[in-house]
């Protein structure tokens, strides 16, 4: 009658489960915080889950036509969509559907910053060598999956902001050369905006169903193969080995800690969703393809692209008078593009230039890989310089500074920092390792004369040396 | 005569761009005379003599090279708009006119104004009324002719070769006055294109954006979307999540 | 041995702490989780946390219920929620770092298993002992399953119109059609001043088509440097241009109109998305930003009443470019 025992047995004699819950349960896990990141980035993904669930018993994805006539008053008498106005509805008429929608909003831009963290970690400590190719790849689908699923979430609410989003998004896959203009006619269904009863709903479909499950997938497959070939861990002393993983078990150690750290992110969602105002689309106003507001801009995550297509040049490459690419590539295909590609083929191409394809279940300290390092920092500020002139406009309005100049200093430094970041980080690297050997031997010394005193000690007074 | 006289005297005796240039005895009440009087010591290097204007740069007293439209026939509506904004008087002929600072005096604006308005006819200081416009119609109007510049919630923003300022803080009087002048780089927009009733809703909608009375999801940060609400991701979500890791995730000590 | 493990718990449920403490048949078996040290203060902090958490919960409910709906305290309530969360956070911290046992263990990273993969291969291979042409069957699969795959894809088609990228083509203008404002009402001439800029539409169209989309202004005629061709497309200095951005699609919501231009920028229709620049006075050229083709003109012309209508189609397709975007547009509209 063990209140365990009993339901246990219950499962196993009907799903032979009992063995592999008793290798999962003590299945180790490496006590660093940094390998926490990517459980930050599942809650987040849980939170987004059930709050989506909330606000999809609420919204229409219509876009018929209606009249607004409700609590907030610069929108009454306005026309809109169904859609627009639901969401307005939950923000002013469901009780804490305001509370559910910005949790929501937060913990999609909260989920993306911790895969990119999560992303950082495992690049910097070389986690994603052999044998966790495949986990590599696979967290690359996950982030830029989110990527797309949070554009078309923050894009159904048909608000001035992200229609002029989706405006941008139809013409960047216009430019993509040849196939564009039939890709978006497919897509859209017409000619921006999407005119047919047909967009929408499928844009809602894919965000509240088919993406969701995609993820969910993903997640599943992510987890099932860091538990086939374990977590990496640190060399945190000698016993840490490529063959012995030395870590905290599931059950009971690392239970509780997930299970708190899974109460902590929905805490700071939930506590920003209820004091930081994010997305007000009631101020921004329903979306006409006539209307425009400044300083309109994609959610974080996609703010790298908006700064690479300001900062391209005026031009479209043409042959004869066939337009093969259109200027919005460059900056929204080609160059998230290149960053995919980057990521993706990374391991391989490190194996390669290192010569080394051996399995690594330790984790480099990054100073440990000063090339890898260096590239990663370099890499990333080059994405981080685009990312930023994004801002640029905004920055005028703040301090004064010119955007004229800020674009020609950017134009410049995309490409000067990121080599000069590159052989300094490798530069430091290096440094460091050197300081460490430098420990190592001084420890080693200590340890030799400390040895030697002890060995003094007991041969007694009055030995000779 | 004698009113070109003391424009002489005053120009000759002209501080450096940075000073406004006074009588040492002025008036209690304003008046024509102390207007004119201003005009000459501060207006006139650029704007002319009598706002007549001078079309190319010309050195004025002290280090100011002058340029600037004539004034004849901008009756009241301009110098009060601008004086009353700080957007005149300018340092140097190519600075952007900004609202940050007012160097007159309201005795010395009303004074100024006179003067300009008695340079010839022109619109007078208009008297909007933004209790009779509606907030709707005016979100309307504003989205449509002003948000494009202005940005959705009047927080600025940028035109190739130009900041456009914030609008928060403006009396109706002044939003009134840009409107129908079109200062700087800004649009004229005649009755014809935006009437007064209409003008009365676009003051109230401008006025309401200084309350803030719709930020109910919280701290506003800003009103101007993903910008700040990326920044609170990464610098207070991200912090507090790697804080809940550390907490959670540091080095167990032995039991 | 059954009656005895009854007995045994029986007793250890009655007694509980005493037992274990005593030395119970558990202690007597080697245990798997190490026994660790009871630590009753952490107990306290917990049932501390977790009692706060269910006033937190409870906070959220009274003010869930007791605020009229529209005025409900976003603030209020995110708070009481997120702190009962965090205090169940907490709590669990708590349990995780104090009152379980927190074991360091070891175990082998997993290993290859040559052997299986030896096998698997060789049961593949083994299998085929019956095939004499291996490769013909392959490829006879391989496209018979690419042909089906190419088959389930096909319905996707239906999603929109695909080869005919007529819809981007085509404008609503021709001669004649009439201009509107954006409560529809036609637009005479005399009401378009100078110094300002207005959003006009095509008479009939629904207002949500890009291409009848405009923005018109009116410039002084003698500065005007139209390109070739378009010497009578703007009477009186009237000009209409596409509204929709020729970058990437958003609206020209800018219009840059200087008081005093001799010192100032030259006025021009700026996009808010990537302040692409347009020149009115030359046809709309760029002269900043990164679109790559100037915005498409409308001709105009001034009917017997005074009302402004278009004198023709664009001058070119409208909207971010694509393969042909170059080439003229056509008439109709995407009904």
């Amino acid at each position: 009658m063990d209140p365990v025992e009993d339901p246990v047995r219950f499962i196993d004699e009907r799903t032979a489960a009992a063995p592999l819950l008793r290798k999962t349960m003590r299945y180790l896990f490496p006590d660093h915080w940094s390998f926490l990141l990517g459980e930050v980035a599942l809650y987040s993904f849980i939170v987004l889950i059930a709050t989506g669930i909330y606000l999809a018993l609420f919204f229409d994805d219509s876009t018929a036509k209606t009249v607004y006539h409700g609590p907030y008053v610069p929108l009454d008498g306005q026309t809109m969509s169904a859609a627009y106005k639901s969401v307005v509805d939950i923000s002013f008429s469901v009780p804490a559907g305001l509370l559910i929608r910005q949790t929501h909003h937060w913990a999609a831009d909260v989920f993306v910053a911790a895969m990119v963290i999560h992303l950082m970690r495992v690049f910097f400590t070389g986690a994603f060598r052999k044998p966790r190719e495949l986990t590599w790849i696979i967290g690359l689908l996950l982030l830029f999956t989110a990527l797309l699923e949070g554009y078309l979430g923050y894009s159904l609410v048909d608000d001035l902001l992200s229609g002029m989003g989706l405006q941008i998004g139809n013409g960047v896959g216009l430019s993509i050369p040849i196939i564009g203009g039939p890709l978006m006619l497919l897509l859209f269904g017409s000619r921006f905006p999407p005119g047919g009863p047909h967009f929408w709903g499928r844009m809602y479909i894919a965000h509240v169903l088919l993406f969701p499950l995609l993820l969910a997938t993903l997640i599943g497959v992510h987890l099932m193969l860091i538990m086939a070939r374990h977590h990496t861990q640190f060399r945190e002393s000698r016993r840490h080995t490529q063959r012995r993983i030395i870590g905290v078990p599931l059950f009971p150690g690392q239970t509780p800690r997930s299970l708190a750290l899974m109460f902590y992110v929905a805490a700071i969602l939930f506590l920003l969703g209820g004091l930081v105002q994010i997305n007000p689309i009631w101020q921004w106003g329903p979306f006409e393809p006539w209307l425009a507001t400044n300083g309109a801009q994609p959610d974080w995550y996609l703010g790298w692209l908006i700064g690479a297509l300001r900062l391209m040049p005026s031009f479209d490459v043409t042959v004869g008078h066939f337009t093969l690419i259109p200027n919005p590539f460059w900056g929204g295909v080609l160059f998230p593009g290149v960053v995919l590609m980057v990521l993706a083929t990374f391991p391989w191409v490190e194996a390669r230039l290192t010569g080394d394809r051996r399995v690594h279940n330790l984790a480099d300290r990054p100073r440990d890989a000063p090339t890898r390092t260096a590239f990663g920092v370099a890499f990333l500020s080059w994405i981080f310089l685009i990312f930023a002139f994004g801002a640029a406009d905004r920055i005028l309005v703040l301090w004064g500074l010119s955007y004229n100049l800020q674009l020609y200093i950017f134009r410049i430094a995309i490409w000067v920092v990121p080599p000069i970041l590159f052989f300094g980080v490798r530069r430091m690297c290096r440094e460091l390792q050197a300081g460490d050997r430098v420990e190592e031997i001084r420890e080693h010394a200590e340890d030799q004369a400390e040895e030697h005193q002890r060995s003094l000690a007991r041969a007694g007074p009055g030995t000779a040396r | 005569m004698l009113f070109g006289g003391l424009s002489i005297v005053a120009i000759a005796q002209a501080q450096p761009s940075s000073g406004i240039v006074r009588p040492t005895t002025e008036p209690a009440t304003p008046s024509v005379q102390l207007g004119s009087q201003l005009f000459a010591a501060n207006c006139s290097s650029c704007h002319g003599i009598d706002g007549k204007g001078i079309s190319a740069p010309r050195a004025g007293a002290g280090d100011i090279m002058g340029m600037g439209p004539p004034l004849r026939g901008v009756g009241a509506l301009a110098p009060d708009f601008y004086l009353r904004t700080g957007f005149m008087p300018l340092s140097s002929i190519h600075d952007e006119p900004g609202n940050d600072r007012v160097l007159f005096s309201d005795k010395e604006i009303k004074s100024l104004v006179a003067f300009v308005a008695s340079l010839g006819p022109g619109p007078g200081i208009p008297q909007p009324d933004p209790k009779a416009g509606s907030l709707s119609e005016g979100m309307q109007l504003f989205t449509l002719h002003c948000a494009g510049c202005h940005q959705e919630d009047g927080e600025g923003g940028f035109v190739t070769g130009a900041r456009v300022p914030p609008l928060q803080g403006l009396t109706a009087t002044e939003i009134a006055e840009a409107v129908r002048i079109g200062p700087y780089l800004m649009p004229k927009f005649p009755a014809s294109q935006i009437s007064n009733a209409q003008l009365n809703s676009i003051i109230k909608f401008v006025q309401s954006l200084k309350n803030h009375d719709d930020n109910r999801g919280g701290w506003r940060i800003g009103n101007i979307g993903p910008i700040p609400e990326g920044l609170v991701t990464w610098w207070i979500a991200v912090p507090l999540l790697i804080i809940a890791c550390l907490a959670v995730g540091r080095r167990f000590r032995r039991q | 041995m059954k009656i005895w493990k009854w007995i045994v718990t029986l007793l250890t449920l009655l007694f509980g702490r005493l037992m274990r403490r005593g030395g119970s048949v558990e202690d007597a078996e080697e245990r798997i989780v190490p026994a660790g040290t009871p630590e009753r203060r952490a107990e306290n902090l917990v049932l501390v946390l977790l009692m706060l958490a269910v006033l937190a919960g409870i906070a959220f409910i009274v003010v869930y219920a007791i605020y009229p709906h529209a005025d409900q305290p976003n603030e209020l309530l995110g708070l009481c929620l997120g702190l009962c969360l965090a205090l169940i956070g907490g709590a669990l911290t708590v349990v995780a770092k104090r009152l379980v046992v927190t074991e360091e263990l070891e175990d082998d990273y997993p290993d290859v298993h040559p052997q299986a993969q030896r096998e698997i291969a060789e049961i593949v291979h083994e299998s085929g002992s019956r095939i004499t042409r291996k490769k013909l069957l392959i490829g006879a699969g391989a496209a018979a399953g690419g042909t089906l795959g190419l088959a389930a894809l096909t319905p996707a088609l239906s999603l929109g119109p695909l080869w005919d990228t007529a819809p981007l083509d085509m404008t609503p203008w021709r001669p004649g059609v009439a201009l509107v404002d954006e409560n529809g009402n036609k637009m005479p001439a005399s009401d378009v001043v100078g110094g300002t800029f207005y959003s006009a539409f095509a008479e009939g169209v629904d207002p949500e088509d890009i291409a009848s989309e405009l923005v018109v202004i009116r410039l002084d005629p003698d500065k005007l440097k139209l390109p070739n061709g378009r010497a009578d497309w703007a009477p009186d200095g009237i000009l209409a241009y596409s509204k929709i951005c020729t970058h990437a699609g958003c609206a020209i919501g800018l219009y840059r109109n200087p008081l005093f231009p001799d010192l100032e920028p030259k006025p021009a229709l700026v996009c808010p998305c990537h302040y692409s620049t347009f020149d009115p006075y030359t046809g709309a050229s760029v002269i900043y930003g990164p679109a790559g083709r100037p915005l498409p003109q409308l001709p105009l012309m001034i009917d017997g009443a005074g009302y402004l209508r278009a004198n023709g189609n664009f001058s070119a397709r409208v909207g971010p470019a694509w393969w042909n975007v170059r080439e003229k547009p056509t008439y109709g509209t995407n009904e």
